[in-house]
Order: C-alpha cells, then sequence, then structure tokens
C-alpha cells in the first residue's frame, strides 16, 4: 500500500516536471551554418531574457530548405534565396536577417590589407584562367602606384558549397558575361582554375601559406587572419573599403520595394558607398505553420533586428545588421504574410 | 563429475540460446552491408539512371548546370591510394622485419609500439598536421623537386607544378603515414610467428639473413602480408578527413602530383552539406555507391589471391 502511494506520487511528480518543461515555449531551427555563430548568441541571451528557447541546428542551407519544407523545424535559414513560385508551392516566406560582407583576400610581398584594388572584370578574368600574372597590364592599371611583381597566381577557392561561393559567383555573373556564360553561380560551381579549401578558415590559411594567391573570405576572417583584403570598384565606379559602412549601405540602397518575397542579391547594388560582394542570408518560415509558431519565431526575430542589445552582439561577432530602412519593410511583410 | 560432462547428447537451453545469438550477430553484420548496399544504391539510382554508365567516365562537375561526372574523384581517390601503397608496403615491411629480427628486444618492443601508436591517432589531426605542419614544409621542398626530378624524361611530368605544399602527392604522403601502422603490425605479428626451426634449418644450409627472409619468412606469410596490404589499400581508399585537409579539392585531373586534385570521401565530405539539387545529391550518394564498391572488388580480389595462393603453397608444400 505504501509503496503504491510513493510509487504514484513519483509518477504525478514526474508528470508535472514533464508539464513544465513543456510550458517553456521553444521553438527549432536548421540551415545555413554562415548565419549560426549570431544565431547562437541571439539565442542564448534571447533566452535569458524572456525564457524562450532556440535551438538552431545548422547543418547547411540544404538542410535548412528541406526541414522547413517537411515542417520538421519552425524556421530554416538559407544563403541562397528560394524564387516566390518555390515559395509559394510550399507556403513558405522568407525574409533577410543579418548582412554578410564577403572580400578577396591577396598575399603578395609588401601588400598591406586595403591596398590593392580590383575590379569585377579583373576579378572574374583572375577566376577564369585569363589573368595569369600579378603584372598583368589590367591589374597594373587599377594599382599605378604599386610595383606589382611578375608572379604566378595561385587561385583559392571555396571546396565545400557554401552561399559565401553562391553570392561571389552571382557577382561574378553579373559584371562578367564569360563568367555568367561558362561558369554561373551556386553554392558549388564548375570552378575554372583553383585550390579548394574548406570553409571560411580553409581558404584564409591557403592564402595565408601560398605567395601570389588570391582567395575570397567573409571580411570577419580577413580581419582576424590580418590577410591583405582588396579594395573594390563597384557599380557606380567607386573605390570602396570592405567594412560595415559599405556593407550596409548595398542594403540600404537595395531596392527591396521591387522584389518581392526579398529575391535580391545584395551583389552589385548601385550606389557610391555600397561593397559589390554583400550578402544576406534569409530565414524561412511556414505561412501554414501553428500561429503559436510563427508568433514566437517571428518575436524572436523582431527581436533580433530591432533591440540594440542582439545588433551589437552581430556586430561582435563581425556581422552587419541590417539597415532599419529594410527591418521596417521585414515587418511590413510579417503583417502581410502573417498578420503578424 | 557427472554434472559437468561435456558430452551431453542433449544441448541444455544455454546452449541453444548462445547459438542463436551468434548466430543474430552474425546475420546482423550482413543485413546492415546489405542494408548499406541497397539505401545507396536507390538514391543513387535517378543519378546513375540520368547519366548512365557514362557517370564512370565523365570529369564534369557541374552543380549550376546539373551536369555531373565521378572520373576526377574516382581517379584521385585510386591515384592517391596508390602513392600511399607505392610508399606504405616497403616502410612497413622494413618495420616489421627490423622489429622482429634485426632489433634487439630492447629496442623492438618501443619501436613496434610506436607504430601501433600511429594507429591510434584520429584522422582529422592527421589532416591538420598535414595541412598546418607537413604542407608549408614540403612547400619549400617542392620547388627542388621540380627543378631536379621535374626535368627527368617520362616521369618529370608528374613532378612538375606551383609549390603549394598541397595536392594528389601531399595527400599520398598523409595516407601513407596512416596506413603504415596497419600494414607494419600485420606484417610484424605473422614474421614473429614464423617457426624458428624453418629459419634455423635455413641457416644450417648456410643461407643469408637476406635469403631466409625472402625464401623462408616471406614465403611462410605471404597471404597474411597480402592481406595485410589490402587492408591498408581499404583504408586509404575511404579515408576522408585527412584528404579534405590537403587534396586540394580542385575539380582537375592533372598530369602532375602536385597541383591539386580530388577524392571520393573528399568530394562527399566537401559538398553534401550543400547540396540541394536532387540530381546533385543523388551523383554524391552515385560517388558513395562506387567506392563501396571500388571497396568490396578489392577486397573480394584479395580474398581470391589468397585462395589462390594458399592453394598454390599447399600443392608446393606437399
Amino acid at each position: 500500500m505504501n509503496i503504491k502511494v510513493v510509487a504514484l506520487s513519483v509518477s504525478l511528480l514526474s508528470l508535472g516536471m514533464a508539464g513544465a518543461v513543456q510550458a517553456a515555449e521553444s521553438f527549432s531551427g536548421s540551415g545555413s551554418t554562415a548565419i549560426q555563430p549570431v544565431l547562437t548568441k541571439w539565442a542564448a541571451t534571447y533566452k535569458e531574457n524572456t525564457g524562450v528557447e532556440i535551438n538552431y541546428g545548422g547543418g547547411g542551407s540544404g538542410q535548412g530548405i528541406k526541414d522547413i519544407k517537411a515542417g520538421q523545424v519552425a524556421f530554416g535559414a538559407t544563403d541562397k534565396p528560394l524564387t516566390s513560385e518555390e515559395l509559394r508551392k510550399d507556403h513558405l516566406i522568407q525574409f533577410p536577417a543579418i548582412i554578410i560582407g564577403i572580400a578577396p583576400i591577396v598575399n603578395l610581398p609588401g601588400v598591406e590589407p586595403g591596398q590593392m584594388v580590383l575590379d569585377g572584370k579583373v576579378l572574374a578574368d583572375i577566376y577564369l584562367g585569363k589573368i595569369t600574372k600579378w603584372n598583368d597590364p589590367a591589374i597594373v592599371a587599377l594599382n599605378k602606384q604599386m610595383k606589382l611583381p611578375d608572379l604566378d597566381i595561385t587561385v583559392v577557392h571555396r571546396s565545400d558549397g557554401s552561399g559565401t561561393t553562391f553570392n561571389f559567383a552571382d557577382y561574378l555573373s553579373k559584371v562578367s558575361p564569360e563568367w555568367k556564360q561558362k561558369v554561373g553561380a551556386d553554392t558549388a560551381i564548375s570552378w575554372p582554375v583553383g585550390t579548394g579549401g574548406k570553409g571560411n578558415q580553409g581558404v584564409a590559411s591557403f592564402v595565408q601559406k601560398i605567395v601570389g594567391s588570391i582567395g575570397y573570405v567573409e571580411q570577419a576572417y580577413a580581419v582576424e587572419n590580418k590577410l591583405a583584403y582588396t579594395r573594390m570598384i563597384n557599380a557606380a565606379g567607386k573605390v570602396v573599403m570592405p567594412d560595415m559602412k559599405t556593407f550596409q549601405a548595398a542594403a540600404a540602397n537595395a531596392n527591396y520595394g521591387k522584389a518581392e518575397d526579398f529575391y535580391l542579391i545584395l551583389t552589385d547594388q548601385k550606389g557610391a558607398q555600397s561593397w559589390p560582394i554583400t550578402a544576406t542570408t534569409w530565414v524561412m518560415l511556414r505561412d501554414d505553420a501553428p500561429k503559436a509558431t510563427n508568433e514566437g519565431v517571428v518575436k524572436f526575430f523582431r527581436w533580433s533586428l530591432t533591440s540594440p542589445k542582439a545588433q551589437q552582439e552581430a556586430e561582435q561577432l563581425a556581422y552587419v545588421p541590417l539597415p532599419s530602412s529594410t527591418v521596417k519593410q521585414i515587418e511590413g511583410y510579417w503583417k502581410s504574410k502573417l498578420g503578424l | 563429475m557427472l554434472a559437468s560432462s561435456s558430452g551431453s547428447p542433449r544441448p541444455s537451453v544455454g546452449d541453444i540460446f548462445f547459438r542463436s545469438l551468434a548466430g543474430f550477430a552474425a546475420l546482423f553484420v550482413l543485413l546492415v552491408l546489405f542494408g548499406v548496399a541497397v539505401a545507396l544504391l536507390w538514391r543513387s539510382l535517378p543519378a546513375f539512371q540520368h547519366f548512365g554508365w557514362s557517370f564512370l567516365w565523365t570529369g564534369t562537375w557541374d552543380p549550376v548546370r546539373d551536369l555531373f561526372g565521378g572520373w576526377i574523384p574516382i581517379a584521385g581517390t585510386l591515384i592517391s591510394s596508390a602513392i600511399a601503397l607505392l610508399i606504405a608496403v616497403p616502410l612497413a615491411y622494413g618495420v616489421a622485419l627490423f622489429v622482429t629480427s634485426l632489433a634487439p628486444a630492447w629496442l623492438g618492443r618501443p619501436v613496434g609500439s610506436a607504430i601501433e601508436l600511429l594507429a591510434a591517432i584520429p584522422s582529422i589531426i592527421y589532416g591538420m598536421w598535414g595541412l598546418f605542419v607537413f604542407a608549408p614544409l614540403f612547400a619549400k621542398a617542392e620547388p627542388w623537386i621540380s627543378a631536379h626530378i621535374g626535368t627527368l624524361p617520362y616521369l618529370g611530368v608528374l613532378f612538375r607544378g606551383p609549390p603549394m605544399g598541397i595536392g594528389m602527392l601531399t595527400a599520398g604522403l598523409i595516407l601513407a603515414i596512416m596506413v603504415l601502422p596497419f600494414i607494419a603490425s600485420i606484417m610484424r605479428d605473422v614474421f614473429a610467428v614464423v617457426p624458428p626451426m624453418l629459419k634455423e634449418s635455413a641457416y644450417a644450409l648456410g643461407a643469408t639473413p637476406w635469403e631466409v627472409q625472402r625464401h623462408v619468412v616471406l614465403a611462410y606469410t605471404r597471404s597474411a602480408v597480402l592481406g595485410g596490404i589490402f587492408l591498408g589499400l581499404g583504408r586509404a581508399l575511404g579515408e576522408t578527413m585527412a584528404v579534405t585537409f590537403v587534396i586540394g579539392n580542385a575539380h582537375q585531373l592533372s598530369s602532375s602530383l602536385l597541383k591539386p586534385g580530388n577524392s571520393i570521401a573528399a568530394l562527399l565530405a566537401n559538398e553534401f552539406a550543400e547540396a540541394s539539387s536532387p540530381l546533385y545529391q543523388s551523383s554524391l550518394l552515385a560517388l558513395g555507391f562506387i567506392l563501396f564498391v571500388m571497396t568490396l572488388v578489392i577486397l573480394i580480389l584479395a580474398r581470391l589471391l589468397l585462395w589462390r595462393l594458399e592453394t598454390a603453397q599447399g600443392k608446393a608444400g606437399l
């Protein structure tokens, strides 16, 4: 008799605890690894403040798209946007959540960060294998004050499928018809020349080691590894330095008003201040998900995009927060698509 | 006394239970193997149907246009593994010979254990060591290799290239270090069990140490030595992490071993996470299936070779 009572109370107690665990809200997401560090940081702070748990599993953009289509997660994240058609077919909506700046990096004796200038055409020709020497007239013409060596160019690219590659290749497609026709843009592409490094870190470490090499990484990795990032000539014909200001300018100058579902890749945007190889990561939600789920997720992203604390955390991790004009447009989008 | 009689005609419940448990364990392995093969084949079918047999010898790998062929990674896998064996087998033989018959016991035992320790190092450590330590050093040696070996007729083509420190040859060298302990420890174990009587008889007949090694020890252990080599080959074919770090991950097949290339396992590790189109994924899985078949074929060949050697040996012995 006694034992039964104890057993009953234990099971009741455990039931109660399970109930308590479930009562704490929790939402899960998966996808892009590019946004993972900042999302994880945001989630930790958000949980401290609100008690709501956001679990982000990473796994790559492909995984995120697959999972949200299957309805296995509350949100997915991707470095490559889906078309409106595809979104509608699977009951999805998407909006940008963070800006990432991508910069070419070079390893040449005596060349300092931000010293060399490149433009899209030259960058494309280097990656097409048409420009093979550092003292090629096309590079010299952009860098008249520099003494460029008669050295072979070693091209370094990403070996893994990545949003960085997608945006880099998208930029080259926009500025070089030959690149567009021969190579195109995707998370992994058929590289005409070069060596592949795994991840931003892999590319950075190859460029660090190989004299005469050129690569492209998220700007944060260039700064962290003290690599010589280059300046670029943007769509307006102005020479710009890769930094938070020029990355944000690219987003602020982007005409999201005309782009349905934020299907707008930030590379080669207009504006005198815009950095030409700017990228965003998109978050995808299901418009047919339970209202409570979307409400919870949107609340989290509203906090991420607007609170000064979240912005500051993003900047500490070398991400660039979206400009407030873009955030307003996203809030309008939530209202019209989800009524939130 | 009676209770412990082992020749009991009726099998006890425990015996039956143990028998079925062992049988189930054996069946389980077969089921898993079969399951893996079927699942891989099933998911790679779209790629095989779309590209046909030409998937095996087409070198295009263009995710943008959804055109895939497996030739470059297949060739890269075979080449890097061949380099690994070419280096590891003589080394392993030397190590095993030294440890079992040349070294004094106080030296042989530690050397043998050190070789086994090599096998305990996780492959990602080999990869990082290869990329951060070995590759920069090797890059310094490469201009010399290009200038001296690269100028030789015929063979020279293989050793010309930019001094990057990473590429097919580096991958082969790292793989050689990784498979060395597997081959060496098997060789050492089988060399150690050659009956001393045989060796001493040969010495008594006036054979030199080399002749004893060649005609007695190696002849006696031939099949096991081959088995060890194939074990190493199997490991080299499928090694992923270390190779990904140092092979260069370029989707091209160059005449020079100093240039970057790709292997099946490295390509899968690199591209699987972000492969979004169904045909792309299926092509990656198809490569996985091909790697599976390659390993299986090599194991079967090894079995056949061993079996032939054993029967030949049996006849000769009698």
